[in-house]
């Protein structure tokens, strides 16, 4: 729901009741004026009468109301003296209408000289409720249907100036990438935007420095470390040339060295990762992918026979791409190695070259999760040898160019590069 | 044969020192800017294996200092950076070969055989082992004095032992040599075996005076017979 959809759902809700308890009160306060107003004239009319009767005596006799809006009848002392004034509604045939409608009738006595007694009626016609609470109702529905409209109206378009620095930060936010863009926040007059411009600033600032040095904390400690495992690795090179050495020392010499070996691999994975990501292969090149492809199917020939894989390429089309040539080499090898590493003895890998893409297939039983397929450090449990950041140098060198990377399992597994649309 | 190591990292001069002379080279080392600059000054060297970090400066600026002493040639950079620009302003500043830290000491040996090769005195790049013959120019091999064709990784793989001769090379830095860089992540260097073994019956079927021993799981050596 948006912003100013909800805030109109609670206005409306809260105007309902606001115009619904204002209008109960308004109706009675509005009766009660009437009532007296009609009350008051009933007792002018009555002092009128009386006054009348004073001097004209014939309308003692006026037992009817008729055309007039009073009638008088004679009464005895004893019921006068227990009579006092009422005021009543009650319902009286009106020729017009041809209905009994609401009257307001005023009963009282009056006296001519303390011997006669009579009873007078005076009526006066009422407000028909049932009338007034209806017009009552449509005018506050549209005043509600109006106010309604207008309160939306004036919402959107207020709410649409002003929250638009909001709308703006949010579209930043969505796009922002803490290897690439700087923020800037969107200009604002609204206090409560600056404090979140201001705070999301300082955010993204302090992510941003966190990530550089831990980028560079990356970076120099691949750096620091190739030494060390130089002199490691040379020492024990050293040291196996020795020919005093049983055979039992020598294994355990090779151990040592692979191992090294090994870690040499994952520092020069993780150096050459992050010199991707800080953009230190800058110059690009027009390469031909497909005699890289190529070739690299005729140079990793010896390890897929000695594992007993069949390794075909295909190309259906010449394949040029834009790319710094060096991050073209570590893509293709990459992504073809990682294939063969990872297809068991007697499988096959197959690499074709399209026009705007390259599809590597390898044999394999079972999907592999196509979410985790190119992070870092996923790994078959069962291949304990890789750095597990082969594919992961791929995807980083697809996301500096934008190419898009497809992982599917159709009885194989299935690698796509696609350079292009 | 005289060699200067200039760097900074003492156990690494070490190592490099003993590699080289257990080839019967004459090594001397700097481990400063200024002691550098005071040495190839001073004196001539047929390889200066030199290192880009230094304390003092740097030494690329060593080998601008050695261009302005036409004495730029024969030096291999070794550097921990496997950087680029580094690799392409070092050669173009003169130094014959760039070696990227960590490296396998067999490497180092090809690679500082190789240029003290080209240098050597008759022009002629060619190794003669008892009645086997390599010419590194033209990349041919000919034992009793005819020559028999290997296919470009039996070449390289004969080469690097022929550089390497009587030392154990690893199967690691073999498959680096011969197959390329991004073999080293190809975490078991089995796969060698086939082309080690065809090289070793086309030199047996040609009476070579040479063989390849396996020494243990570690790696091979050229032996002589």
């Amino acid at each position: 729901m948006r912003l100013h959809n909800y805030t109109l759902l609670y206005i409306s809700i809260a105007l309902f009741f606001i115009i619904g308890v204002w209008a109960s009160i308004f109706y009675i306060q509005m009766l009660d004026e009437i009532y007296d107003s009609i009350d008051d004239t009933l007792g002018n009319n009555k002092a009128l009468i009386i006054k009348k009767s004073k001097t004209d005596t014939t309308i003692l006799y006026k037992s009817d109301f008729e055309e007039s809006n009073y009638s008088i009848k004679k009464i005895d002392a004893a019921s006068a003296k227990k009579m006092k004034d009422v005021y009543v509604d009650t319902l009286m045939y009106m020729a017009n209408e041809d209905d009994m409608e609401i009257v307001r009738l005023l009963k009282t006595v009056f006296t001519i000289n303390h011997v006669d007694y009579y009873e007078l009626n005076v009526i006066s016609s009422m407000v028909e409720e049932d009338d007034l609470m209806e017009d009552l109702f449509y005018s506050l529905f549209w005043l509600y249907g109006i106010l309604l409209v207008s309160i939306f109206t004036v919402n959107t378009l207020v709410l649409r100036k002003v929250w638009k620095p909001f709308y703006s930060l949010i579209q930043q936010l969505e796009h922002f990438n803490i290897t690439k863009s700087a923020f800037v926040a969107p200009q604002t007059k609204v206090h409560e935007f600056k404090l979140l411009n201001k705070s999301i600033e300082s955010l993204l600032k302090k992510n941003s420095e966190l990530y550089i040095s831990q980028k560079q904390f990356i970076e120099n400690a691949s750096h620091e470390l190739q030494t060390p495992l130089a002199i490691s690795i040379n020492k024990l090179e050293l040291l196996s040339e020795k020919n005093d050495l049983t055979e039992a020392d020598m294994i355990l010499l090779t151990a040592a060295i692979e191992n090294l070996q090994r870690l040499t691999r994952l520092n020069k994975s993780l150096l050459l990762l992050s010199k991707i990501e800080n953009k230190q292969y800058a110059d690009e090149t027009t390469v031909a992918v497909s005699s890289i492809c190529k070739r690299l199917s005729e140079d990793f020939e010896d390890l897929a026979e000695f594992k007993n894989i069949q390794i075909s390429f295909e190309k259906q089309a010449d394949l040029n791409i834009q790319i710094n040539a060096d991050l073209a080499e570590i893509l293709c090898s990459n992504i073809i190695k990682n294939a063969i590493v990872h297809t068991d003895n007697g499988g096959f890998v197959t690499i074709s070259v399209k026009q705007h893409s390259i599809l590597i297939e390898n044999s394999g039983d079972k999907a592999l999760d196509s979410e985790k397929v190119f992070q870092r450090f996923y790994k078959n449990a069962t291949k304990k040898n890789n750095t597990g950041l082969g594919l992961a140098i791929v995807k980083s060198i697809a996301d500096k160019y934008g190419f898009e990377l497809r992982y599917s399992f159709m009885d194989k597994h299935r690698i796509e590069i696609i350079f292009s649309k | 044969m005289k060699i200067l190591v200039i760097e900074d990292e003492l156990s690494m001069q070490e190592i490099i020192k003993e590699t080289l002379e257990k080839e019967s080279y004459i090594i001397e080392s700097a481990t400063t800017f200024d002691s550098a600059i005071d040495k190839i000054v001073s004196y001539d060297y047929d390889c200066i294996l030199l290192d880009i970090m230094l304390p003092g400066g740097s030494g690329l600026d060593i080998l601008s200092e050695l261009k302005k002493l036409d004495k730029a040639s024969n030096v291999i950079i070794i550097s921990a950076k496997n950087s680029i620009e580094d690799k392409v302003m070092g050669l173009n500043l003169g130094a014959d070969d760039y070696l990227i830290k960590p490296f396998h000491i067999a490497e180092l040996t090809a690679r500082v055989k190789s240029i003290l090769r080209r240098k050597s005195l008759n022009g002629k790049n060619e190794v003669e082992i008892k009645n086997v013959k390599i010419n590194f120019d033209d990349r041919t091999v000919a034992i009793n004095n005819e020559e028999v064709i290997f296919n470009r990784k039996e070449y390289d793989i004969l080469a690097y032992f022929i550089s390497n001769k009587d030392r154990l090379v690893n199967k690691a830095a073999l498959a680096e040599h011969v197959w390329g860089d991004y073999m080293d992540q190809a975490n078991d260097f089995e796969f060698i075996y086939s082309q080690i073994k065809n090289l070793r019956k086309k030199l047996k079927d040609h009476n070579a005076d040479i063989e390849i021993q396996a020494v243990y799981g570690i790696g091979y050596k050229l032996h002589v017979l």
